[in-house]
């Protein structure tokens, strides 16, 4: 397989010679996703788990099929433990509020983590207690340990790979620790599941979040992994069709898990596509994945020496998927707007990380993002567009 | 203000590239005056921006007059247009002249939707000063 050709499995860049550099945000669709998302809508198109027909058992099974298909990509044991969510922030939400609320008083994150990975415990009022980063932006373990041994039997929630900074946490080893202390621990892999393999028993990962659509799959999808173990400490959080054995005025008898967080008419598609993507990016591999990407990151890395004024963040060399900077004395913004100008998509702001970049004494950065179709010339193209544009924009 | 609006509608239709029409804007950013330290306090501070923009009147005799600073270059050239469009007016004039005809300026071509929001806000901060002032 040729890396260098994945770029014709995607119809977008049939379309337009955009340079799309912000595959962190979302990421580009190959033509396989959209192909078996337009198969259900074409040729099956049934509601799921409540049809007596042979359409419905046909579209039951297809979904089905994909939960088995994110088990499988996460190495779960069983597929009960995959819900459908529609994203990764709705998979944190919902175990803020089905597990956390009930269970623990602390809840521990890292410096790094997403506003969505925030607010879900501000909201249930959790006591949040934030785990210092060094210099280099790397997670300071000896901070993490003086938590646990302040707040033991906490939640811990932990983003793997910085959607800001291409950072990622020795995640295993976090895990490891946080047993030490009787913290059950949630793993929030939006960033990090489209670089690496993942394993959850591997791990030993108590929740897991993912969202469909940075792995090349379609937006308004994602997984929760729910150990095994701890389904019959999840309460339900919110009710509906398909979610339910038994429903009096009286009271409701919830079905197991995965059902349970399922109520009202799932995005079937979706789940569909997303299997698909994740098909997609097994045909590939990892290694090849990682091999590529590795290339490019070096490669942007090389030529980022040679930008004047250039504030790093950290060691970009071992960034994974994503490269956050800034030039002295221009803004973040005025560079996002002449990139665009020039047919260079990346992203500027603050990427939902507002306390980090406050941390940070800055208010954005300019990020670009990788996905496997990037090339070598999409890197040219981008550090020309840059000089070009910070040439307009210095005095 | 339609006089001032004609002005810079020729001076940007005379770019047919858009990074050339950037270049103009970022120009008048760098040449834009520069807002006292104090100025750029949260009460001259524009809500709705994503970026810093910070917007300060004062009055003239009868007449209005707008200064406004940035953190990007490329917005404090687009609101300097604005402060030269608007300032020079008496309140009345700002209040009765219809925000529609600064459409022929084609600026939405230049901002991006988000951006058009703050454009909107700082519009409606000159609107409701001149209101203030009446």
């Amino acid at each position: 397989m040729n890396i260098n050709t994945l770029k014709n499995d995607f119809p977008f860049f049939k379309n337009n010679k955009l340079v799309y550099l912000d595959s962190g945000a979302t990421a580009q669709k190959p033509q396989i996703v959209l192909d078996s998302m337009n198969e259900f809508h074409k040729s099956y198109c049934a509601n799921i788990h409540r049809s007596a027909h042979g359409l419905g058992n046909k579209a039951t099974q297809e979904y089905e099929n994909a939960r088995q298909t994110v088990s499988k990509f996460l190495n779960a044991k069983t597929k009960d433990e995959i819900v459908f969510t529609s994203g990764a922030t709705q998979g944190i939400n919902l175990v803020a509020y089905a597990y956390v609320k009930e269970h623990f008083k602390h809840v521990i994150i890292s410096g790094l983590e997403h506003h969505s990975n925030i607010i879900p415990w501000q909201i249930i009022d959790k006591s949040l207690h934030v785990i210092d980063f060094k210099k280099d932006l790397h997670v300071d373990l000896e901070h993490f340990e003086s938590l646990l041994k302040s707040y033991p039997n906490s939640f811990v929630s932990l983003v793997e790979t910085s959607n800001t900074f291409g950072i990622t946490h020795p995640i295993k080893e976090m895990i490891q620790l946080a047993r030490k202390y009787g913290s059950k621990v949630l793993v929030d892999a939006a960033q990090s599941s489209v670089h690496s393999a993942i394993d959850v028993q591997d791990l030993d990962a108590d929740f897991l979040v993912l969202s469909a659509h940075k792995l090349y799959g379609p937006t308004g999808i994602g997984a929760l992994y729910i150990k095994k173990d701890l389904h019959e400490k999840c309460k339900a959080f919110q009710g509906g069709g398909g979610a339910i054995k038994e429903v009096t005025y009286e009271k409701t008898v919830y079905m197991p898990i995965p059902y349970m967080y399922e109520a009202g008419t799932q995005h079937i598609a979706g789940a569909i596509g997303f299997a698909s993507a994740l098909e997609y990016i097994r045909n590939i591999g990892f290694n090849l994945i990682q091999k590529h990407e590795q290339e490019l990151i070096a490669y942007t890395n090389e030529k980022l020496l040679h930008v004047k004024n250039l504030i790093r963040y950290t060691d970009t060399k071992n960034a994974t998927g994503n490269i956050s900077f800034n030039i002295k004395g221009i803004h973040h913004y005025d560079l996002g707007v002449l990139l665009d100008k020039q047919g260079v998509q990346i992203r500027v702001g603050h990427h939902c990380v507002q306390p980090t970049m406050k941390s940070l004494g800055i208010k954005g950065t300019v990020r670009i993002s990788f996905g496997l179709y990037n090339t070598k010339e999409d890197i040219d193209k981008f550090f020309y567009a840059l000089e070009r544009s910070i040439k307009m924009l210095e005095d | 203000m339609n006089e001032t609006i004609n002005k810079y509608k020729e001076d940007l239709e005379f770019f047919d590239d858009v990074m050339d029409k950037y270049e103009y804007i970022i120009d008048l950013g760098k040449k834009s005056p520069l807002l006292d330290e104090k100025d750029k306090n949260e009460t001259n501070k524009i809500k709705g921006c994503q970026s810093s923009v910070w917007f300060v009147a004062h009055k003239e005799k009868d007449k209005l007059f707008f200064d406004t600073y940035s953190d990007t270059v490329i917005v404090r050239g687009l609101a300097f247009i604005l402060a030269q469009i608007y300032s020079n007016h008496s309140p009345k004039e700002i209040q009765s002249f219809n925000r529609e005809e600064l459409k022929i300026l084609n600026l939405d071509e230049i901002i991006s939707p988000v951006r058009l929001n703050g454009f909107t806000s700082m519009l409606n901060a000159i609107y409701a000063h001149a209101k203030k002032e009446i």
